[in-house]
């Protein structure tokens, strides 16, 4: 057995990965520099290691990590797609990566060119009329559009209206961020083909007559199903005097093909780390910027870049006095809105529409092909994603988890399980755009045989991952007994979360 | 995997279940709802509001969070908040373990025992279980 060592436990006392050259000023004391209640009353626990532990330590842990440049990773709702490395050739331009933002505009021309092109590219895919290109992450878009609807209906007098409607099988965010920008969230049901009950609408319309402050909508929704009611639904909240908000997670399945703007909706946010093939996890950089339409146009965060076709040079354009003012420090996070612009001038118009109908075909490809040995809540034709339920699975004890724990043997990233919640034991898998027919048919090989096993071996399965470094984790354990501060070698540990069997 | 449903309870249809005790009653999730969360690791209950707010029935008093999800908690019956189960605070475990025991969430002082004829019996809660699964 081989555990992993964390960079504390290596190296010895004295050891440094720099030699510095003697001092050549006074030393003095920290105690003159610095306040008493400031000073640590111990040096604090430093790792003492060399460069080549540093450097090893961590790419030996860079190489235990999983992505898609290592394999499939079909993580629905998160659209796991190849970043092509085109984007970090561009990103890393020096005249991008060594720009400050408190440069003058005289001298950053390029990169305000850059942003004022993106903005348009992404109004026209959007169907919006402007873009705020600060905000850092989706859920941080999510939160300034809520806030410029609220100055829309605060501008008219209408600020008293404070209900947020939201289908039930929204993501989580999408409720947080009305609770955060101060609304009272109303859950819309599913009607039977999986898009919004327009009846419970209608009923919920009615019962907040007045207070209606908008609807937040992903569309296609989480099931990967395209709400056909879009339409209809989007004249209802309007006539209700509530504005549609559109969550872009799903943005990969529409490109080219259609438009929130021509849905209807007044607000998008997009994740430029899932349609723009910008870096995806690790905490961020993200970017989520958001579109309005004519009306909302005004409040929207500034500067915005602008163009003087006179002098022919780009600039920032001052806020709009009805400006709900500054979501993010300059111009947003530059260098992944270097990548999203490479990727649509990559893609072009045609592209991109081949990006979003290689995803749906895919995701139609794989749903089909396994439907037979997976229940299919929704039996429609889907967009770039799909959810199974385990269902049958579960007759033999065999759960959505310990499927997804079994994919781990042969080599690929889990699908998201147990969301949505309106469908038991679900697997959301969306496999993207950039994966090849044998790559779909490995994963599809694997699924079945994983519904084999549930059969034959439901033990076998329920008992994976067996090829990983560690194995099965006490997930409950660790959720309800999180041991999250190393507290030295010496002192004895409480209950691992890790098996005995870890190798 | 069946469930097990006392005879003695009356049950909401979202899984609450109803102990009554003269015009007290004892709330609590039911087995088969402790069975589709799984492994509960978290509760967040009404942990202040005992002896100082009065719910209805419907309304929201909590949420229950395990390696799945986090599901909302609504009261079946309605009432003043007499006890809040304290033992959940560190031992979320017993929801699963004795969803009927010492896993029980609120004890409520009923402010309107009829509502209780609207509530199922256990014969009438399993078959809404079954037709749930299907």
């Amino acid at each position: 057995m081989s555990t992993e060592q964390l960079i504390f436990e290596k190296g010895a006392p004295g050891r440094r990965a720099a030699t510095l050259p003697e001092l050549d000023i006074p030393l003095r004391p920290l105690e003159s520099l610095l306040p008493a209640d400031h000073l640590r009353a111990e040096p604090a626990p430093l790792p003492e290691v060399s460069e080549i532990e540093i450097v090893r330590h961590f790419t030996h842990l860079s190489q235990r990590n999983f992505g898609v440049d290592m394999g499939f990773y079909p993580l629905g709702s998160c659209t796991m797609k190849y970043n092509p490395k085109l984007n970090e050739d561009m990103a890393a331009l020096p005249g991008f990566a060594r720009v400050h933002p408190l440069e003058h505009e005289s001298l950053t021309q390029g990169a305000i060119q850059l942003l004022f092109e993106l903005e348009q590219y992404l109004a026209e895919i959007s169907g919006m009329k402007r873009i705020t290109l600060q905000p850092a992450a989706g859920a941080h878009g999510e939160i300034t559009g809520l806030m410029l609807i609220k100055a829309y209906h605060e501008h008219r007098g209408e600020g008293h209206r404070n209900i947020v409607l939201i289908p039930d099988g929204a993501h989580g965010t999408n409720p947080a961020s009305a609770a955060l920008a101060g609304y009272k969230t109303v859950e819309l049901r599913s009607d039977a083909r999986g898009g919004v009950d327009v009846h419970h609408l209608e009923e919920v319309l009615a019962a907040h007559e007045g207070n209606i402050a908008a609807l937040m909508m992903t569309n296609p929704n989480t099931l990967g199903l395209f709400d056909e009611h879009i339409v209809e639904i989007a004249e209802r909240v309007h006539r209700a005097g509530g504005q549609l908000y559109y969550d872009g997670a799903n943005a990969n399945a529409i490109m080219g093909i259609t438009r929130p703007g021509d849905m209807g909706f007044d607000v998008v946010h997009f994740n430029l780390h899932k349609t723009c093939s910008t870096p995806h996890g690790g905490g961020g950089p993200g970017a989520g910027p958001v579109g309005v339409a004519e009306h909302l146009v005004s409040f929207l965060p500034g500067p915005l870049p602008a163009y003087d076709a006179e002098s022919d040079t780009y600039y920032w354009a001052e806020n709009d006095p009805l400006s709900i003012g500054r979501v993010r420090a300059n111009c947003g996070n530059f260098l992944v809105l270097v990548r999203a612009y490479t990727y649509i001038r990559f893609n072009g118009p045609d592209g991109l529409r081949h990006v979003s109908e290689s995803a749906i075909l895919n995701a139609n490809y794989v749903m089909r092909a396994l439907q037979d040995a997976y229940d299919l809540p929704f039996d429609r034709a889907c967009m770039h994603e799909f959810v199974f339920s385990a269902n049958r699975q579960k007759r033999n004890d065999v759960h959505a988890l310990d499927i997804a724990k079994r994919l781990l043997d042969f080599g690929v990233h889990p699908p998201t399980i147990y969301f949505p919640l309106i469908v038991p034991e679900a697997l959301m898998i969306e496999p993207t755009e950039t994966e090849t027919r044998e790559t779909l048919d490995e994963f599809i090989g694997m699924m079945r045989q994983i519904a084999r096993e549930s059969i034959d071996e439901p033990e076998k399965v329920r008992q994976a991952p067996y090829t990983t470094v560690v194995g099965r984790l006490d997930q409950t354990l660790a959720a309800r007994k999180p041991d999250l501060r190393w507290a030295g070698s010496a002192v004895s540990q409480p209950a691992s979360p890790i098996p005995s069997r870890v190798r | 995997m069946s469930s097990a449903i006392p005879g003695d309870l009356k049950y909401g249809e979202t899984d609450e279940w109803v102990r009554v005790d003269g015009d007290e009653a004892t709330i609590g999730i039911s087995d088969y709802a402790q069975n589709e969360l799984g492994d509960v690791v978290y509760l967040d209950l009404p942990w202040d509001d005992a002896g100082s707010r009065t719910i209805k029935a419907g309304d929201h008093i909590g949420d229950i969070e395990s390696v799945k999800a986090t599901s909302p908690l609504f009261s079946p019956v309605s009432g003043l908040i007499l006890k809040v189960n304290e033992s959940l605070r560190d031992q979320p475990e017993s929801v699963n373990s004795e969803p009927y025991g010492k896993g029980w969430l609120l004890v409520i002082r009923l402010s309107d025992p009829s509502e209780l004829d609207k509530l199922m019996d256990a014969a009438a809660y399993e078959a809404f279980i079954q037709t749930r699964k299907q």
